[in-house]
């Protein structure tokens, strides 16, 4: 099995880049002077409030922040023990928030799969309406099909995200009863998993899914149509037409299959774009996603949060690397038989 | 008896500009060949297209009718409906095109491909359609069906790309096959092999068949009926027999004079030997190593050239000759220094006669800038190698910019000179490529590498992108300026017959081995080696009474192991360059 070994070696190479990441992550973190814990002692000392600053020392030996900055490195991976042992992103101590005063596992908690979902249904939707658009755009070059969906992709690249959320949120409330704001029912919140909420949540989801998927759907329904329209002068789309086939079968099996492959590679570009550029919508929409809560933490300094959150963002995106990667190999004999003897 | 299909006072034009096809007449009666024949934008291509209905978007046949023989009954091809022409493309008229590398989709397996014309039609249940694609790779000369059935197209060559579209198109036994150039792309030995095959099986199902094709020689081996187009109208039609042996119009006659011809009889010419060599290559090899698709697995080599000792001497034309992947292309690469030799390979150069060698692959920066004044070269497509946002005076200025060489008005007067030498006028220097025809370009292109005064000029295949009139013109030119310069040309070609008129020393080479050497007159007199002799078989007349002999195409384009024993080796370990008589050197065991 080939195409195993080969998802195999991509995965130990998403290892690799992920570890290198972590070194990164771990550095740009640490690049403003100080951390959270000295800039508050700091600022306790200023106003003499001694009990805190001899809580906020404790802390900082707590964890490991009066280390040289390498071991602090290794502690929080989880290489090194650190003052409880071996306690790091590895063994699943995902460290403590100062900000929030609580682990950073509770404060991310829902909002790490919320996150998810939000961006699997934007992704979901940006294939869904380009590949039908993209297609018929290109099989109906300069027609009115093809000016009329290139048109409105392009108010969906121009509009701003955030107007576009205001928008849909005032029409949908008004014309559908569409609630506004939030991913479930707040009374909702806090409960367990039921049927009651999982259509709350579904509900809530229609407009953020429109939003942070349209800019991502015209444009690449404006790269496939291209692409298509490359592969339509191609002379094995005559051979095809030359045997018979009829139009809209020939374009199924030939030149979509072709204009496919840098459609399925855009998925490890999309998923990064989407989730660094819903960050804004989160909070214009107050979704409970990690966007809002990587924002604060990011301006507080607080930074077992922040270094969590990017490591998280970042495995999103090699893991969505991955997938076409793995996908790609699958469509394309070309890349799958490099090398095999003819 | 009523022909099979009837073209009557067909015209088609694009868009609303004057039709490119005016008032075409043709019958292509059962089970014969009728061969269009035209130069590039004669309107062949349209006229055939036109059969089957597959036009640009913006073509429109505009009057005429295309009747097809359908039992008792006819159809016209022009009224019948889309739905009813899509049953009869692929099952009772089929088309073969011009590029096999690019007319199968690289993602689908050639058995889908094949197959798929069967499932289309309705015919066949998926078992039974396999179990008739088999038998037809079996008849094009596939030697493993099955292997054939789950290959992707870049899995094989060129030769068996068309051999698999050829059996795309013969699958459903159609009534009638048209081929748009199904040879042009291919080497002419696998051209024989081709043409010989679509004539067998012609043969065997008796079918009928519109060749394409702008080689008259190609028209020769295979037409009955030829119809001899110009700017979209019919010349001169009639049996091929005498429209080819007594042309009555004088484009035919122009086209039959222009198709270059390997003499039929020349007495052997020696090569007299001279001292002064403009280029020498010393036991040059190439050999490039290709990465395995497993990792832990050494590198496999590929040697692109192995020990080639070729002489120029100056004022002279040394043609390499080869087919795809024989190494040709790699040898003047590394005559020019563009690449470096393996170790042990010399090439040296001698600008002037008597002055020191200077050796092209061990040159400081200075040496280099001097020889690159020295050593141009003439690319194969003039279509591409010309900077389409360049004017015409720049492309040509530029060479002189790089050298510093003059002031603006001494490298304008340069520039128009040259453009007068190559036979074009002053006036053009402000154009962009565009506006210029292929053969034009392939002057300035001429024009454009004599303007820093080289010694040597390598020409790549110069002609082969060419029409064949426009061909004899470019040869001519070529001829003109060695003359009247004293050039010294390194020429490489895929042609015999190109090669026969221009050069002094001709070298045939096959898979980086030079495999016979001599003038052209002594090797078409007395051709030695196998693979020559293939080489000349294959090459295709137009004179009908010289047709193409496969066996002899067969046996010397085959593997070596297949050779006469003379000749014969197994792997690398190849026999030496051995001389037969003065100048004439064969690759055989003494």
């Amino acid at each position: 099995m080939p195409i195993l070994r080969y998802a195999l070696y991509r995965f130990g190479t998403m290892l690799l880049t992920l570890w290198v990441v972590s070194i990164l992550v771990f550095a740009i973190i640490n690049l403003p002077p100080g951390d959270y814990l000295s800039n508050q002692i700091a600022e306790l000392r200023a106003s003499g409030q001694s009990a805190g600053v001899a809580k906020a020392e404790f802390l900082r030996s707590e964890y490991a922040l009066d280390k040289p900055l390498w071991q602090q490195y290794f502690i929080w991976v989880g290489f090194l023990p650190g003052p409880h042992g071996f306690s790091g992103l590895m063994q699943g101590n995902f460290g403590w928030s100062f900000e929030f005063d609580s682990p950073v596992a509770e404060i991310v908690g829902d909002s790490l799969w919320l996150t998810v979902l939000v961006n699997l249904a934007a992704v979901i939707f940006v294939y869904v309406v380009a590949l039908p658009l993209g297609v018929l755009a290109a099989a109906r070059a300069r027609s009115w099909v093809d000016y009329t969906s290139a048109f409105v992709g392009y108010l969906g690249l121009a509009t701003p995200n955030f107007l576009l959320a205001l928008i849909l949120f005032y029409y949908g409330h008004r014309w559908f009863d569409l609630p506004i704001g939030g991913l479930m029912d707040p009374s909702l919140e806090g409960l367990p998993m039921s049927w009651e909420k999982v259509k709350s949540i579904l509900i809530h989801l229609i407009v953020p899914t429109f939003v942070i998927g349209t800019s991502g759907a015209s444009a690449m329904m404006q790269r496939l149509r291209a692409n298509m329209l490359d592969e339509l002068g191609k002379p094995y789309v005559e051979t095809a037409v030359a045997k018979g086939m009829s139009p809209s079968r020939m374009l199924a099996k030939y030149p979509l299959r072709v204009a496919f492959n840098p459609f399925v590679a855009d998925i490890g570009n999309l998923l990064p774009a989407m989730i660094s550029g819903s960050v804004l919508v989160s909070v214009v929409l107050g979704l409970q996603t990690i966007g809002p809560t990587l924002l604060t933490a990011l301006k507080t300094q607080d930074m077992f949060l922040s270094g969590f959150v990017l490591m998280f963002v970042a495995l999103l995106t090699l893991i969505g690397t991955m997938i076409s990667d793995v996908l790609l190999v699958l469509l394309d004999p070309r890349i799958r038989y490099e090398g095999r003897k003819a | 008896m009523v022909p099979l299909l009837s073209v009557r006072n067909l015209t088609i034009g694009f868009g609303k500009d004057d039709p490119v096809v005016r008032d075409v007449n043709f019958d292509v009666a059962e089970g014969e060949t009728l061969a269009l024949v035209g130069e590039s934008g004669s309107g062949k291509t349209v006229s055939c297209r036109a059969v089957l209905r597959v036009l640009p978007k913006v073509a429109q046949i505009r009057s005429g009718s295309i009747t097809l023989r359908n039992g008792t009954g006819t159809t016209d091809l022009v009224t019948l409906p889309e739905r009813a022409m899509r049953d009869l493309r692929g099952n009772q008229i089929s088309m073969i095109f011009q590029e096999p590398m690019r007319s199968l989709s690289p993602l689908h397996r050639i058995g889908n491909q094949v197959a798929e014309v069967l499932w289309l039609h309705g015919r066949k249940s998926e078992a039974s359609a396999k179990k008739e694609v088999l038998a037809c790779f079996d008849r094009v000369g596939f030697p493993d069906p099955e292997r054939t059935y789950s290959s992707y197209p870049f899995e094989l060559s060129g030769g068996m790309r068309q051999r698999a579209m050829i059996a795309m198109a013969m699958v459903a036994k159609p009534k009638l096959l048209i081929a748009d150039e199904p040879t042009t792309a291919l080497d002419v030995t696998t051209q024989a092999q081709v043409l010989g095959l679509m004539k067998e099986l012609q043969r065997d199902t008796g079918m009928a068949m519109i060749l394409v094709t702008h080689d008259l020689g190609v028209v020769a081996n295979m037409a009955e009926q030829v119809v001899v187009m110009h700017k979209g109208r019919v010349m001169e039609s009639g049996a091929a027999e005498p429209l080819l042996s007594t042309p009555a119009h004088a484009y035919t006659r122009a086209l039959m004079k222009a198709a270059p011809q390997i003499p039929a009889n020349v007495a052997p010419k020696p090569i007299e030997p001279t001292t002064d060599l403009i280029l020498e290559m010393n036991a040059v090899s190439k050999t490039y190593s290709m990465r395995a698709g497993k990792g832990w697995k050494a590198p496999s080599l590929i040697y692109a050239c192995c020990g080639i000792d070729l002489h120029l001497p100056r004022g002279k034309t040394l043609a390499i000759v080869g087919e795809s992947g024989s190494g040709k292309t790699t040898a003047a690469r590394i005559a020019l220094g563009a690449e470096p030799p393996d170790q042990g390979g010399q090439v040296l150069f001698r600008p002037t006669k008597g002055a020191d060698p200077i050796e092209v692959h061990q040159m400081d920066r200075t040496a280099r800038t001097a020889f690159q004044r020295e050593a141009q070269m003439v690319f194969q497509d003039p279509y591409s190698s010309l900077s389409p946002r360049m004017r015409i005076f720049d492309t040509m200025v530029e060479p002189l910019e790089i050298h510093r060489i003059g002031s603006r008005a001494e490298q304008r007067d340069k520039a128009a000179e040259m453009l007068q030498m190559v036979g074009l006028g002053r006036d053009m220097l402000q154009r962009y490529p565009h506006a210029f025809s292929g053969g034009q370009r392939q002057r300035l292109s001429i024009a454009r590498a004599l303007m820093l005064d080289p010694s040597l000029l390598v020409c790549d295949e110069p002609t082969s992108a060419l029409d064949v009139s426009v061909q004899e013109q470019i040869l001519r030119l070529l001829e003109r300026i060695r003359d009247q310069k004293q050039l010294s040309y390194l020429f490489i070609s895929h042609d015999l017959a190109v090669v026969a008129r221009i050069a002094d020393e001709v070298a045939v080479m096959r898979r980086g081995l030079v495999v016979e050497q001599a003038s052209p007159e002594t090797l078409f007199h007395n051709p030695q080696h196998p693979y020559t002799k293939a080489l000349i078989a294959a090459q295709p007349e137009p004179d009908i009474h010289r047709p193409i002999d496969l066996k002899l195409v067969a046996q010397g384009a085959g593997s070596p192991e297949n050779w006469p024993e003379h000749f014969r080796f197994a792997g690398y370990d190849a026999p030496p360059l051995v001389p037969l008589e003065p100048g004439h050197k064969v690759r055989c065991h003494v």
